[in-house]
């Protein structure tokens, strides 16, 4: 089966699937808002109106405003844009990462692959967030890239551990024997024989460490060790600041419900395109 | 069975060795002098008594001799137990403050993590078993993976706690109680622990669920179903093996999400302001107390640690390959 074709034929059945279609639309809808939302918002997110503080929802402010009278939508499309970066940086480098090392491992075996295996082994067992804690605390990093990088650094391990096996089952396979045999260079058999057959499924991590980096970026936001600066916002401030200042006490729901309902409708949207692409990628799960 | 549970051990003692060694790096790379922190606050006029000073806490703190002989001094301490001692509630020893939050957080995750995986693997077991349950318990199970444990945790104060009032939201029990062996303190106890315990039971529920029915669907249409069918054997005995064989890799998940776990066990608590180990480590940070903060990423990693070995051992119960010495799953 040629290349294009098969490309055509993914793409068929993806668009058949509601899933797909379905999770497509939302995340779509909120990458829109969050690109082009933070221009047409009528109020700039840190800019307080003394006059309209703990509005409900209301014509004026669609998603209500805050305690010093900032206005929740434009701070809610505002944080989406971080959100996004956080979670495609964050992915991308995890993705990366996890990928050189289990192909490397997978690939290479022997006393490389028992190090690398180590290495992930430390990295999986050690609890991510608490370390990212802590050197956020410590190096004082206060930048969105800086946070990507952290979380990207500390998320790779099940991705290399599941690359790895993957590439020691293609490895074996006679194709690549040929390959090897025909003089091709490691890089290029990684490359030209292994690595195709990967990409749904890499497609699919990707898909499931941005949900993740999106998750720790929030919560990290939230207990206060997210990006600061005059114009930083981000769906997990937003949630600091509305606990700090008792949003809860004083039931101004929206200031709350708002930035964790699109972090959920984002996340939640992604998984179930996960679903989806599953069916789109593997023939047998199609007929249902 | 020895070579698998050596090669575990082997593991986790090399990961404590990394998390020490990361521990005690850390701090020296951070910018700034943690002990001008102090002396600052101290708020000490004459020139003379702050280098008095300085000198006194760099002899307290050990910050006086070679990296390589701090470095060893930092791993004689913590293997008699010494963590150092605590710059926000100076002079309390860190290992005091931290056995003091430690009941508290176990309290809450111990049942949450067990309750969630027993009961999602029940339903995501069920629900492989029938449409309309599958139907249901997917899309929902999404949604509760795809929330911020903090999130729900918002949410569940603020609809349980504050406008039906059922729960309290803030703190371990009441301000105006003092802990003591009574019915009305260990009311007013569980009272607080109930919500940071459903926020985090119900945030985990969803994850089991999806992966118990994903795994049991799988190994409804593997070999050995279609042969016990052929053989027409009653479809419990068929299902009961089913439920069995995806019991292992949920096992597996569950060492795997043991360190998230953690995470979001920690920003529960920062929500409802619980007095457990997040709480702390929230404090520690607000007031720069590096070594109470050090003290507890040490404290969690050996928890997890632990946990994580306590599960290897269960793995050797329900997987006979391990015990043959096949080396089935290293994994």
């Amino acid at each position: 089966m040629s290349a294009p074709k098969r490309v055509n034929e993914t793409l068929y059945f993806a668009f058949r699937n509601p899933k797909v279609v379905g999770a497509a639309v939302v995340v779509g809808v909120m990458l829109l808002a969050a690109v082009l939302g933070p221009s047409l918002v009528a109020f700039s997110p840190t800019e307080r109106t003394p006059g309209a503080t703990m509005l409900p929802p209301s014509g004026d402010h669609w998603f209500g405003t805050t305690m010093q009278g900032q206005d929740v939508l434009s701070q809610f499309v505002v944080g989406l844009r971080s959100t996004f970066l956080v979670g495609v940086l964050g992915a991308a480098i995890a993705g990366a990462v996890g990928l050189t090392i289990g192909f490397v491992a997978g690939y290479r075996g022997g006393w490389l692959d028992e190090l690398l295996n180590m290495l992930t082994n430390i990295v999986l067992v050690i609890p991510g967030f608490v370390v990212l804690i802590i050197i956020n605390a410590y190096l004082g990093v206060r930048s969105l890239p800086m946070q990507a990088l952290f979380i990207g650094l500390s998320s790779w391990p099940w991705v290399a551990r599941a690359v790895r096996s993957q590439t020691l089952s293609l490895r074996s396979r006679d194709y690549i024997d040929l390959a090897r045999m025909s003089g091709l260079r490691t890089g290029a058999i990684i490359r030209r024989e292994i690595a195709p057959n990967m990409y749904s499924y890499l497609f699919m991590t990707f898909v499931l460490l941005f949900g993740g980096s999106v998750l720790t970026a929030a919560a990290l936001d939230f207990i206060g060790l997210g990006p600061t600066g005059p114009d930083s916002m981000s769906l997990g401030l937003m949630m600091n600041q509305a606990v700090q200042w008792s949003a809860l006490t004083l039931q101004m729901w929206w200031w709350f419900i708002v930035p964790g309902a699109g972090i959920t409708i984002i996340v939640g949207a992604l998984y179930i395109m996960n679903v989806g692409l599953d069916e789109v990628f593997n023939p047998k799960l199609r007929e249902m | 069975m020895r070579t698998y549970l050596l090669r575990k051990l082997a593991i986790y003692v090399l990961t404590f060795v990394v998390a020490v060694t990361l521990n005690w790096v850390l701090p020296r790379l951070m910018p700034g002098d943690p002990i001008q922190t102090m002396l600052s606050r101290a708020a000490v006029a004459h020139p003379e008594s702050i280098a008095a000073m300085r000198d006194y806490y760099e002899r307290v703190f050990g910050l006086d001799l070679p990296l390589w002989q701090q470095y060893v001094n930092y791993w004689g301490e913590l293997l008699r137990g010494n963590l150092g001692t605590s710059v926000w509630l100076f002079p309390a020893p860190v290992s005091e403050i931290i056995g003091g939050a430690v009941p508290y957080t176990l309290a809450v995750m111990l049942p949450s993590i067990l309750l969630s995986w027993v009961v999602g693997n029940r339903i995501g077991a069920l629900a492989a078993r029938s449409r309309w349950l599958d139907n249901t318990v997917l899309p929902v199970g999404y949604v509760l993976t795809a929330m911020p444990y903090m999130w729900l945790a918002i949410v569940l104060a603020w609809s349980l706690g504050i406008v039906a009032g059922w729960f309290p939201v803030a703190g371990g029990y009441d301000f105006t109680l003092a802990p003591t062996w009574t019915w009305k303190f260990a009311v007013d106890l569980l009272q607080h622990w109930f919500l940071p315990f459903l926020s985090l039971f119900v945030v985990q529920l969803g994850g089991w669920a999806i992966g118990m029915r994903n795994l049991i669907i799988y190994e409804l249409e593997s070999d050995y179903t279609n042969y016990l069918d052929a053989l027409g054997a009653p479809r419990r005995l068929v299902r009961g093996y089913a439920f069995r064989n995806a019991m292992l890799p949920q096992v597996t998940g569950l060492a795997l999400q043991l360190g998230t776990i953690v995470g979001g066990a920690l920003v529960t608590e920062v929500v409802f302001a619980y007095p457990g180990l997040g709480k702390l480590i929230l404090s520690a940070i607000q007031n720069q107390d590096y070594f109470l903060l050090q003290g507890a990423l040490l404290f969690i990693v050996l928890g997890v640690l632990v946990a994580n070995f306590v599960i290897d051992l269960v793995y050797v119960l329900v997987d006979p390959r391990t015990r043959t010495g096949m080396q089935g799953a290293t994994a």
